[in-house]
């Protein structure tokens, strides 16, 4: 916690401000160069990332692509002066290796960098499946902003893209895509679209949807190659299809970037390992964001959550603690929000229910509406929804909280359409309605 | 001094004007589902509960949004600038009240923004449920205690 150098016998020679270096310019890094610099007017502190832009937001890329904004709009911050008025140093580099016993990191153009706290905020990269024809030109990520650059010369309206993957970031992808007027096919090895964030009856209504709207969609479906073919590519399936691209868009999944801590002694699971104050093994060295495996509130356990809000949580969390203020991080919660060409669905926490509890759900198929809760005696402990958005947010609150719901909790069963209604009931102490 | 809208449920007959007038002055139409408060009916219990965002420190919405496109003005009211949402809808999952909804129509996100300091929704209210008034008046502090209770991070004593 000392920020001073001690000189020979420990003797105070001087008093030196800490140097609070934090490797990551995503959301979490940002957030917690901020919260270190509201509660430490004096300190030094670096952010350090690669990428040659402002830090940025990978969240906003699918509406860059869409043409609602331009490049300066996915900015985290808008103030090109933001960083330099807050006295941040934000540098372009790689970091290389971690030395974490002599609080010092190597850069890969050679150069030390010294630290007192350290932050790890390195988010989270592409996985590359394991899939020949994986390095062909037109075969892209969409996960940063040079790809992001490159997927818009190749997506021009009437072209034929094949986008690998119908998860979460896939699907937003997939709007962006649809948004452009491409003939868009979409391969999805799951049964379903957004397997890890909505159900079987949810997610196969956002299939339906984008079928309808002139989508095609093919789960169950694995992608065994891709080759070179007259005017671009031809990407095969396992059913045997080969579907022509001119543009074939990768997004099957992520990964946290924690390789280079290979030999740091900085204990590494899932993601970095972290206490409930956001700090790994190694005194002095935290984690955040999507590289972190931190407290997950739901589970009481430690996990990745890959999303912006938590990013920012934990930045936060972990700022706090660096900063000499100790903060407990009582978990995070996961939750996505996607809107699929215009049908919108959500999800919360144990969306797929909890051993031993009970269950409200309400289907309209052909609606287009869905509301699934999920209990743990009286308590909301997850949720998901489709083509509902009036307060939705309350499904966080009520599982965040953990508010009994008494007798209201039967009623949702009955009713799960009545959520906004039980929460300010609850809330008012009004039981019987 | 910071003001607030402070709600007394027990002065509220459910007569909706609140929800009137705010569509009316942020939607231009006299529609309740495009207000931004909303009146829950209990009528078995004969209790009304008017319900809108707090404006609370914590700022869920704001933290949560990846383009900076909510902000806190020096009233600590959170407003959406039109021109940085890009309608990823975050917000509307982060914030734990559920007071910031997508708008369909506009492509953003809409949230109380106080009308600027002279909101419709207590001006229109004929028996003082809605006011307007100092924050440390009776209620608000009811509000963000229950506000804090959501809090992920905990600051230690």
């Amino acid at each position: 916690m000392k920020s001073c150098k001690c000189g020979l016998n420990g003797v105070k020679l001087s008093m030196v401000d800490p140097h609070h270096v934090i490797i990551g310019a995503g959301p979490a890094g940002v957030t917690a160069a901020e919260t270190l610099r509201k509660h430490d007017a004096n300190a030094r502190i670096t952010i350090i990332g690669e990428e040659p832009e402002a830090p940025y937001s990978r969240m906003a890329i699918p509406y860059l692509l869409e043409g609602d904004i331009q490049e300066a709009g996915t900015h985290l911050r808008t103030d090109a002066e933001h960083f330099n008025s807050l006295d941040i140093n934000v540098s372009r580099e790689r970091v290389g290796t971690v030395m974490a016993g002599q609080k010092r990191l190597k850069l890969e153009n050679g150069n030390d960098v010294e630290f007192d706290k350290l932050l790890i905020a390195t988010g989270s990269s592409p996985i590359k499946p394991p899939i020949d024809g994986m390095d062909l030109p037109g075969v892209h990520n969409c996960w940063t902003l040079a790809d992001a650059r490159k997927i818009n010369d190749l997506a021009v309206s009437g072209s034929n893209v094949v986008l690998l993957g119908a998860g979460f970031i896939g699907s937003i992808i997939l709007e962006a895509l649809a948004s452009k007027g491409v003939n868009l096919t979409v391969v999805e090895m799951g049964d379903r679209m957004v397997p890890r964030m909505l159900d079987e009856t949810a997610g196969n209504m956002l299939k339906s949807w984008c079928e309808e709207r002139g989508i095609r969609i093919l789960t169950s479906t694995k992608v065994t190659e891709v080759v070179e073919a007259t005017g671009g590519l031809h990407v095969v399936t396992d059913g045997g299809e080969r579907l022509p691209a001119k543009l074939f868009v990768v997004a099957a999944g992520v990964k946290p970037n924690y390789g280079f801590l290979a030999s740091s002694g900085i204990e590494v699971g899932s993601g970095v390992h972290v206490d409930n104050h956001m700090q790994t093994n190694v005194p002095g060295i935290y984690a955040a964001g999507d590289v972190a495996e931190a407290r997950d509130l739901s589970t009481g356990g430690y996990d990745v959550l890959a999303i912006q809000p938590v990013a920012v949580e934990h930045g936060y969390t972990a700022a706090m603690n660096m900063a000499g203020h100790p903060t407990e991080h009582r978990g995070s919660l996961n939750m996505n929000v996607l809107d699929t060409v215009g049908l919108i669905s959500s999800s919360f926490g144990s969306w797929m229910g909890v051993d031993g509890g009970t269950r409200g759900t309400l289907a309209d198929q052909s609606g287009y509406r869905y509301i699934r809760l999920e209990f743990d005696d009286d308590r909301l402990v997850g949720g998901q929804a489709v083509g509902l958005t009036e307060n939705i947010g309350i499904m966080r609150g009520l599982i965040q909280t953990g508010l009994p719901l008494g007798s209201w909790k039967d009623k949702l069963i009955a009713a799960p359409e009545r959520l906004a209604e039980a929460y300010i009931a609850t809330a008012h102490g009004i039981s019987h309605a | 001094m910071q003001r607030a809208l402070v709600i007394d449920p027990g002065k509220c007959t459910g007569c909706k004007q609140c929800e009137l007038a705010c569509s009316y002055v942020k939607e231009g139409a006299f529609n309740p589902s495009k207000s931004r408060i909303r009146v829950f009916d209990f009528h078995q219990n004969a209790r009304f509960v008017p319900y809108t965002c707090t404006q609370c420190d914590e700022a869920w919405c704001q933290q949560a949004c990846p383009t900076n496109a909510i902000t806190t003005d020096a009233f600590g009211v959170k407003n959406v600038n039109d021109n940085l949402c890009v309608g990823c809808k975050v917000c509307t999952i982060a914030c734990p009240f559920g007071t910031v909804n997508y708008n369909v129509a506009t492509g953003k996100v809409i949230k109380c923004d106080l009308c600027g300091g002279d909101p419709a929704c207590a001006s229109a209210c004929p028996t003082d449920a809605i006011a307007y008034t100092d924050v440390e008046q009776a209620g608000f502090d009811k509000m963000q205690a229950w506000a804090q209770k959501t809090d992920a991070g905990a600051l230690q004593a």
